[in-house]
């Protein structure tokens, strides 16, 4: 069974709900608290969103530097594979594990309400039960999720092929830059995006369109590549 | 010695300030016709001790590098006092 390691930092607040939807799709969920250096031998790390040290500073700045992280980043250098959700991807981007970095949404104003995403990028460890250029729509809530990069980290984004969720023509709800919602290291092994398909992962929560994400990782097989999609 | 260090943060000019915008946008309403780029960052002060003002300065400077501001979307400078 796939091992799923939720980090939660003081402030996170998507814990419980990413927790639930890696234990729904059939992996083995585990917590592991921000001072902790050991991720159990996760398969997967989780970096669910929330609002981690108050986003002191700019978001994911401080949770960058937590204990945790190290091993994080070891987890990661060793190609494992690790999710970072809303406040999740903004921690990836600040430990640089991710390119570019999210700042202010253009209208400043927090935005939480459920939006058009298309799924571009099959071939991880997280999306890999969607077909290519799915599109769905699933919630966002975030104050600093405006994409940015400089030109040629976008060219290279598209050039790659990850970019892994974009948001549709006019659903754009931040200002990011070539509508990007999400992006991928090169392996695919490192995702981060900002919408928040653990809260639409059951019919309870009044959809499950965002639960291939969850059985792409239950389903996935450690040390190989995802299974492709057409 | 301690050295005090003013460090101002700024978003990289051509890059989106939707707050300076609209603090611009603000000002133009109350008649301050002439101002214009405003871009808006934060302000930083901290004690440094150090052997020496450059010492401070170049501590600073890493301290800017790793955490203080984001090197994708900020510029910074910084000022040793003292």
């Amino acid at each position: 069974m796939v091992r799923v390691a939720v980090v939660r930092f003081p402030g996170s607040n998507c814990d419980w709900d990413a927790y639930h939807a890696v234990a729904n799709a059939g992996a083995e969920a585990r917590f592991v608290w921000h001072r902790d250096t050991d991720l159990q031998q996760a398969d997967v790390v989780l970096l669910p969103g929330g609002f981690s040290y108050g986003d002191y500073l700019r978001s994911g700045a401080i949770a960058r530097f937590s204990p945790v992280m190290q091993a994080v980043q070891r987890h990661a250098a060793a190609g494992g594979a690790v999710l970072g959700i809303c406040n999740g991807f903004q921690i990836l981007c600040e430990a640089q594990l991710l390119p570019g970095a999210l700042v202010k949404n253009d209208r400043l104003t927090f935005v939480s309400r459920p939006v058009w995403v298309r799924v571009e990028r099959t071939d991880t460890f997280c999306t890999s039960a969607y077909a290519r250029n799915t599109e769905m729509r699933i919630p966002v809530a975030h104050g600093d999720g405006c994409y940015v990069a400089d030109a040629d980290t976008l060219r290279m984004l598209e050039a790659e092929g990850r970019v892994v969720l974009r948001y549709t023509r006019g659903e754009n709800p931040n200002g990011s830059v070539a509508d990007i919602a999400g992006v991928s290291n090169a392996a695919g092994t490192v995702v981060g995006f900002m919408p928040h398909p653990e809260r639409y992962a059951d019919p309870l929560t009044g959809s499950d369109v965002g639960a291939g994400f969850f059985t792409s990782i239950a389903e996935w097989l450690p040390g190989r590549a995802a299974r492709s999609t057409p | 010695m301690t050295y005090r260090v003013h460090i101002r943060v700024v978003p990289r000019a051509g890059l989106l300030d939707p707050q300076g915008q609209a603090v611009e946008h603000a000002l133009g309403v109350l008649g301050f016709s002439g101002a214009g780029d405003v871009r808006i960052g934060r302000a930083i002060e901290l004690a440094i001790d150090a052997p020496s003002a450059e010492a401070a300065e170049a501590s600073a400077r890493q301290m800017c590098e790793k955490l203080l501001a984001n090197p994708v979307t900020e510029d910074f400078s910084l000022a040793v006092e003292g």
